[in-house]
Order: structure tokens, then C-alpha cells, then sequence
């Protein structure tokens, strides 16, 4: 198939960047995107001109490090898709394909598609853990888990951490993805020791850093390659709404 | 030259790591604060380590070449680990674990080790649930288990088919925890590019900020590689793209030993390669073979679409030869038979090179729904690249390199020939023999990090007289220089060709002559082919841009580099293996039936490689395996 691709290249952090067109007739609709994308950038090399920098690495949806707006949209058209599970024949015959980097102003370009996603580790380090140490922990059986709170914490911890939903949001912001850390682990009787004080401190992480607050828009979960939904930050704001009561309640 | 010894402990196996525990020296709470420890990559090994080593008092840098810890590729472990609870009530016990995973190797592993790992294992699971870790759960909310091949029991424990995601989330949320107390410095985006070594011992590394390309210098008192193994060197393979040998090959060249190269798993379900320019190969978790069915026509040239082959017209050739285990028999075993009967012309799909697992029996017995919950995101995953449901039509899957039992020697301690420089996970060479158990990689890297290394590292500091050592000092800088002159040549050759067409060239060579099967005359030729293609790749490989910048294409070239060195030295240790053990099948030693055939009086032995004088080849060392507790019997899945 014919394909024109319309890639965002920008050298540096602080250049200024632009759209390259780069015209294939041989794309082969089975392959994926990314690895047509590996083609044009062998063409590239062999030609002596710098590839197109993308992050990537798995190919398979899970570990989350790619993350390219397909026109206009991050992970590209097809609903649950990562972009390096996107197939060429998600694009009919001829099709103009526009490739960004994900586009927020918490995730600084570092080179063509490439960005910084630092931010999220940055949140997660606020709190988005169980505090135990190796050695302490009690037999794995002690504390029996609900089958349907093991599986709901497994449905919001499928989370890649691809940072898709911040780059769709119109405020910017990372709600769907903190949230969905704060699901996992609020679901499980192993995380309620901290569930308050998790809370509190993630949301504040979110509110140091250039994310926006959430309006609960949607975009988030329209392109959540892992289907993670509103739900998880509609329990975010209930946690964080009633543990802020509780604390001026006891005069905190 | 002679390999230093293995330093396991004597006496009864039951309690060799107790006893050595009790040796190891102990660094006071304070002492430990001055201790910093250097540990690459942040997958399972790594993560866990740096979080255990910081949680313990030392001052830890971590350095992972991806964007975050998260990216490492223990995330795309799919099916499970294995831990000896006997929840299962099925007779499971340390001991049988320890069997298993001893005979599953092949005999070529260290018992004392294997033995360890056993008995660690049910604490991973321990640390893991209280980290949150979202494993399936019975109705009665205990812990569920599955089987996997060469068990005879159901040990397995699993979150769907993305138990490798949780628990590394399990361990980046252990690191995160320490990072905010300030006891690890988390350094993305770095790769190491030299190791450091002063009076004998690993003092630091030479690292390239991946976004500047500017090349750091680390100090630290030690220095703990978890990079992962090499089974990318195929090019084709189920590891991620940036997968490489880089970290252990650089600690090679500085002297480290490196076993068993040769020693590479090749998984049997995985999807068939269906173009030229395929950038990976992707895995279906090994869990399917619970309940999934390998077969292949009877007939030779069969076309007939899968559900049009009656049943009598189908040779289920897992449940042939190996009655007792069927399905579950381990990866070498199974990836073999399927070659086999691709080798008779009976394989199917493009090229002949794939076999069906069939889930229709398994459908009729549980139903679709039981299926799905066990393995619904596997299933999405096929139907999304081949647009086939597997419970309509049975998958097609073939063998795909996966896992490198191969890896830097470590004694015991998990320290490597050079003082001071400690390997973990997949990087090393340790516990799983010529051939790794499904679910045992998640096992091992955890182990090595949670459980062993915190109490052995501290060991080496508390005896270790360690003088202070400057950034600038002699070693760092020639160690520098190397760098630079190597990223230098690099860039300044302005070939033809780029660093991935030489890296997929290598990847054939080694598939056909140093893959499932390995044969003497294909070893030798191929040998002189990989030397050649490597003088070519200097003569005219092709790095644009420059080195003070992000460069993935000098990245992908330094690596491809170092891969076209550790094939051919995979090669001639196939070579001198001339024995049929786990995943290493010289045709040559082969039974009437087709089988493995061990040489136990020349090659009960790890073969550690180590770098030669200048000039001269690299040199092959052996350190004798000792079975005292389990007799080496003939591997009988039958």
C-alpha cells in the first residue's frame, strides 16, 4: 500500500520543530506501524540522514513506552491499541499519516516523537506504594482477597503508564493515571493502612507539577490503551473528598 | 588459569544457605550509610536489589537505559512464578521444586544454588501479595494457582497473563518508596558502557546520559549488574527491542567471566515470524499448554484448514512421545518436537513452520468463559495480530529464542570472578542449568534481589578493605578513553549499511547453526562467517547524527557491535560442548529416539569463558558440577 507519513521532527529540546512528509508505496498492510516506521528509518540510516527518534521497546502493549499521537489522537485510531500494536491496515490505501509526540506541557519533547515522562515516576514516588520491607512481609494466604477485588485491582493496575490520557486531556491533566494507582492499591485490604494518607499525598504531587485538574472531560479514557475508566477517578475524589472531611472534622 | 571456586557451602543442602547467612559478615547500621552500591537496570533483579539494598542503609544509584524503571523488560513476562507453598495439596514441597527445576536444567546447574532458590520462593510470593500485587484469587479469596511444563504440580501463581507487569510494578513501587527517602538516586535514561576496576576490584562504570551524550563516571564500592540476557542477539526474539548484551559484555572485557553463552531457550509458543521486516517475535505464555492441545496433520503437504482435519487424521506429537507430561513437557523438549515435525514437512501456515494449539477440548470440558478469564488478554493479543479468534480456530505458534541460560559466572554470593561486581537475574548464569522451567525467571530475579543479595553484598563490604577511590583516577580514565574511541569509531566510519540490516545478518547466521540444533560442521563454518560479517560492520556500518545528543542509532549500533563478539563466542562454546544437554542439541549426540544425550563423564560442568592476552582467543575454564544430593538421572517425561 502507498502511505505518506507527515512526521514531527525536532532536534532538540529547545529547537524549534516541523513536520517532514516521507512518502512509502511498498508498506505492507500486516506489518505494524512501528515497524514500518523502523523501515523508514533504516532507509534513512543507509542514506546517511538522522532517523526519526522514538521511544519503544516490547512490541507487544505492556511495557508502555511508546506513545505516539496518530492522527491526532495518542495510540493512534484503534480503540485498546497501543501504538506499536497498531497494524498499517488500521489506514486505508493512500492515507496521509500524521505522527506527534504526545503533546502536554508536562512532557517536555526531547527529540522528534520522543518526550519526557518523568513526571509520572515523579507522582508515584509521592506515595503510590505499600510500605513494606523485604523480609517483613506475613504468609501470603494470612489475609484472604475477594476474587472480584482482586480482579477490579488488577483492572486498574494494568496501567502502563504510557501517559496517553494526560497527553489527550484538554487540562493536562494525570487523573486517570493516578487514580488508577490509587484504585490498585485501595482495593486490596494490603493498601488500606496508607489508603488516606496515599491520597492526599499523590494528589498534592499532581498539584507541584505542570499537570492540570480533571473536568472530567473523557478523552483520558477514550485513549486508554488498557481500558482504564472515570470510575477510578471518580473513587480518587471520593477518598480525597471524604478523608479532607475527616481531617477537619478531628480539627486537623 | 583456574576458575575461583564456587564458594558453596558443605554439608546438608537443607540448611547451606542458613549457615552461610550466618557466616556473612554483618556492616553496622551506620557503616552501611557510607556504603554506595551502583546496580544497572531496574527490571525485577535490579529493582528489588536497589530497593532491599536502600531499605538495609546503603546509598544506591540505579541506572536503567529506558525513559522509567517500569519500561524493563520483566514486564512482558506473561504466565507466572513458581513458588513451592503446596497450596495445591498436591505433594509439592521445596525438595520437589528443587527437583524439578535441577532435572528441568538438565544437571547442569549448581545444586546448592537451585536448592536456595526453592527455598526462597515462597517468600517472593509472601513479598509480592503484601506489595499489593493483584494475584488470582479462588472464590474463597486465597491464592490460585496453575501448572506449568516439567511439573507434575500446580505451583504456578499468576495475575492473567500479565504476572511479569504486576510484579515488576510490585518492585518499581519498592524502588519509588526508597527513592523518596532519598536512599536510591534513580538515573533513567543512562547506559553503561564500561565497567571501572582498581586493584582487581569492580570500583565503578562509565556511563552515556542517553539524552546529552555525555559520558559520566560512577564510583561506588560495588557494582551489581541486572541487565537482563541476550537472546536478541537473533535479532528475531520475544525480548524488547533495546534488549542487549552491552553491561555483561563490557564486564567480560574487563576480565568477568562469562558461562554456558551457548545456553539459549527457545520458547515453543510463540507467533510465527510473518514478514521480513518483523521487529520482534511476540510470545503466548507458556500457561496455555494447560489447556491447549500441540498438533500437527498426519499427512505431510496437508493444506485443509485446522477444524476440516478430522481427529484421526491429527498427530498430537507432545502427547506421543511424551505421555506422562503430554503438553506440559519443558520448552527444549517441546520446541524441539516441533521442529521435528516441521522438518518432516508437516508443519503449517506460510513456509511450514508453525504447529496449532487447539483449545477445543478445553472449551468443550471448561467453556469459553472459564478460558477467557484465565487467559482473555492472550487471546485479545492473537486475535489482534493475526485477526483469528483461538477459540474458533486453533492458534499456529512456533519457537522463538526467548531466554539465555547463559550469563556472567557468579559464585554463590552472586559475585563474579572480579571482586566487587555482583550479577542478578538473567544477566547471570546461575540456576537454570541447559534449560529454564517456565515460570522460574520472575523466581530468580527476585530472589536474587529481595533475598540474596542484601545479606551477600553486605557480607563483601563487612570484609572488603576498600581504599577511597577518585572519579578521575588512572582506571576511570583509560576506562573513558575505551569509550570514547569506541563511540568515536562509530560514528566516524560513515558506511553503507545500518547497524539493524548487520544485526538481522547475524541474527540468521546464528538461528540456522547455534539455535535448536547445532551441529560441528555448521559451529565451524559459521564461526568464520560471524568474524567476517563482524570485519564488515566496522568496515561499513553506517551511525548519522553525532554523540552529544540523543542518537538511538548509535545506541542500536554499540550494541549490535557487541552482539556480533558474544555470537561468536556462543558459537565455539556450542562447539566445545560436545554433549546433547537441555536446550544445547548437537546432532551428533543424539539417542535412537531423537533425544538429548548427556556426556556426564567429560561435561558435568559450567564452561566460563574468560577474555584471553591480547591477541589470543578467549580461554575456557570449567568448574566441575557436584550432585550429592540428587543422583544426574536421563531426563524421562515420557
Amino acid at each position: 500500500m502507498k502511505a505518506t507519513f507527515r512526521i514531527w521532527r525536532q532536534r532538540g529540546p529547545h529547537d524549534a520543530g516541523g513536520f517532514v512528509r516521507y512518502t512509502v508505496d511498498d508498506a505492507r498492510p500486516e506489518t505494524t506501524l512501528l515497524e514500518e516506521l523502523d523501515r523508514l528509518n533504516e532507509g534513512l540510516v543507509s542514506r546517511g540522514e538522522p532517523p526519526v527518534a522514538f521511544d519503544s521497546d516490547c512490541r507487544e502493549g505492556i511495557c508502555g513506552a511508546c506513545g505516539i499521537v496518530v492522527d491526532g489522537r495518542p495510540h493512534g485510531p484503534l480503540p485498546g491499541t497501543t501504538t506499536c500494536m497498531l497494524p498499517l491496515r488500521a489506514f486505508r490505501d493512500g492515507a496521509t499519516i500524521t505522527l506527534e509526540p504526545l503533546r502536554t506541557g508536562a512532557f517536555p519533547v526531547v527529540r522528534d516523537l520522543v518526550v519526557d515522562r518523568g513526571v509520572l515516576d515523579r507522582v508515584v514516588k509521592a506515595g503510590g506504594y505499600v510500605s513494606v520491607r523485604a523480609g517483613s512481609a506475613p504468609e501470603a494466604n494470612t489475609i484472604p482477597v475477594t476474587r472480584a477485588a482482586a480482579e477490579r485491582a488488577l483492572d486498574a493496575a494494568a496501567c502502563i503508564g504510557c501517559g496517553a490520557c494526560v497527553a489527550a486531556c484538554p487540562n493536562g491533566s494525570a487523573a486517570l493515571f493516578i487514580g488508577a494507582k490509587l484504585r490498585h492499591l485501595g482495593l486490596l485490604p494490603q493498601g488500606q493502612p496508607e489508603r488516606a494518607r496515599r491520597t492526599q499525598a499523590l494528589v498534592a504531587a499532581a498539584d507541584r507539577e505542570p499537570l492540570g485538574g480533571c473536568s472530567l472531560h473523557g478523552e483520558c479514557e477514550a485513549v486508554c490503551p488498557k481500558g482504564i475508566g472515570l470510575d477510578v477517578i471518580a473513587a480518587m475524589n471520593r477518598d480525597h473528598l471524604a478523608d479532607t472531611l475527616a481531617a477537619w472534622w478531628r480539627g486537623a | 588459569m583456574t576458575l575461583r571456586d564456587a564458594a558453596a557451602p558443605s554439608g546438608p543442602i537443607a540448611s547451606r544457605w542458613e549457615r552461610r547467612r550466618a557466616e556473612l559478615e554483618l556492616v553496622g547500621p551506620t557503616r552501611r550509610r557510607q556504603h554506595h552500591v551502583l546496580v544497572v537496570g531496574a527490571g525485577l533483579a535490579g529493582a528489588s536489589a536497589a530497593a532491599t539494598l536502600s531499605e538495609l542503609g546503603h546509598r544506591v544509584r540505579c541506572l536503567t537505559f529506558h525513559d522509567s524503571p517500569r519500561r524493563a523488560h520483566s514486564v512482558a513476562a506473561q504466565g507466572g512464578i513458581n513458588a513451592a507453598k503446596n497450596y495445591g495439596n498436591d505433594g509439592d514441597s521445596v525438595e520437589r521444586l528443587f527437583h524439578d527445576t535441577l532435572e528441568g536444567g538438565d544437571f547442569r546447574s549448581r545444586e546448592s544454588n537451585v536448592y536456595r532458590l526453592a527455598e526462597l520462593s515462597a517468600r517472593i510470593v509472601d513479598q509480592a501479595v503484601a506489595q499489593g500485587v493483584p494475584f488470582a484469587r479462588e472464590y474463597g479469596g486465597h491464592l490460585a494457582n496453575r501448572s506449568f511444563g516439567g511439573a507434575l504440580v500446580s505451583r504456578t501463581f499468576y495475575a492473567r497473563g500479565q504476572t511479569g507487569q504486576q510484579l515488576l510494578l510490585g518492585a518499581y513501587q519498592a524502588l519509588a518508596k526508597e527513592e523518596a527517602t532519598g536512599g536510591v538516586t534513580m538515573l533513567a535514561r543512562r547506559e553503561m558502557l564500561d565497567l571501572v576496576v582498581v586493584d582487581g576490584r569492580a570500583r565503578g562504570l562509565i556511563a552515556r546520559d542517553l539524552v546529552s551524550g555525555t559520558l559520566e563516571t560512577h564510583i561506588a564500592d560495588a557494582v551489581v549488574l541486572a541487565t537482563g540476557g541476550y537472546a536478541n542477539i537473533y535479532f528475531l526474539s520475544t525480548n524488547g527491542k533495546a534488549s542487549n548484551a552491552t553491561a555483561i559484555w563490557r564486564a567480560y572485557r574487563r576480565g568477568a567471566a562469562l558461562a554456558n553463552p551457548g545456553f539459549v531457550q527457545f520458547h515453543p509458543t510463540c507467533l510465527p515470524a510473518a514478514s521480513e521486516h518483523q521487529a520482534k517475535l511476540t510470545l503466548m505464555s507458556e500457561s496455555l499448554r494447560n489447556d491447549g492441545r500441540l498438533w500437527v496433520p498426519i499427512r505431510p503437504g496437508d493444506d485443509r484448514r485446522p477444524n476440516d482435519v478430522p481427529e484421526v487424521e491429527r498427530d498430537y506429537f507432545l502427547e506421543r512421545r511424551y505421555p506422562r507430561y503430554g503438553n506440559l513437557v519443558p520448552r527444549d523438549l517441546g520446541s524441539r518436537a516441533a521442529k521435528a515435525v516441521c522438518d518432516d514437512g508437516r508443519g503449517v501456515g506460510p513456509g511450514r513452520r508453525a504447529v496449532y494449539l487447539d483449545l477445543s477440548e478445553a472449551t468443550e470440558r471448561l467453556g469459553e468463559d472459564a478460558l477467557r478469564d484465565r487467559y482473555g488478554n492472550l487471546f485479545q493479543m492473537y486475535e489482534h495480530i493475526t485477526g483469528d479468534d483461538p477459540l474458533r480456530i486453533p492458534m499456529r505458534i512456533a519457537p522463538a529464542p526467548h531466554y539465555t541460560m547463559g550469563g556472567l559466572w557468579v559464585d554463590y554470593d552472586l559475585m563474579s570472578t572480579i571482586p566487587g561486581l555482583f550479577v542478578l537475574g538473567e544477566a547471570n548464569f546461575s540456576d537454570h542449568g541447559a534449560n529454564r522451567l517456565g515460570a522460574s525467571a520472575l523466581m530468580q530475579g527476585l530472589a536474587d534481589g529481595y533475598f540474596i543479595l542484601p545479606y551477600t553484598l553486605g557480607g563483601y563490604l563487612a570484609g572488603a578493605r576498600l581504599a577511597p577511590v577518585a572519579e578521575d583516577c588512572a582506571e576511570a580514565r583509560a576506562a573513558r578513553a575505551t569509550v570514547e574511541t569506541r563511540l568515536h569509531r562509530l560514528l566516524a566510519r560513515q558506511g553503507r549499511r545500518s547497524a539493524s540490516d548487520f544485526h538481522r545478518a547475524l541474527g540468521r547466521l546464528l538461528w540456522d547453526a547455534c539455535g535448536l540444533e547445532r551441529s560441528r560442521p555448521g559451529l565451524t563454518k559459521v564461526i568464520e562467517e560471524v568474524a567476517a560479517l563482524r570485519d564488515a560492520f566496522w568496515e561499513d556500518v553506517m551511525v548519522p547524527g553525532d554523540g552529544r545528543e540523543l542518537n538511538q542509532e548509535l545506541e542500536r549500533a554499540g550494541r549490535v557491535a557487541d552482539f556480533l563478539e558474544l555470537g561468536e563466542l556462543m558459537c565455539r562454546d556450542a562447539l566445545a560442548r560436545e554433549e546433547s544437554c537441555g536446550c544445547h542439541f548437537r546432532v551428533e549426540h543424539q539417542t535412537e529416539d531423537g533425544e538429548a544425550r548427556r556426556d556426564d563423564q567429560v561435561f558435568s560442568h559450567v564452561a566460563a569463558w574468560v577474555p584471553g592476552a591480547p591477541g589470543r582467543g578467549s580461554e575456557r575454564l570449567v568448574e566441575p558440577l557436584a550432585f550429592e544430593t540428587m543422583a544426574p538421572s536421563e531426563r524421562s517425561y515420557r
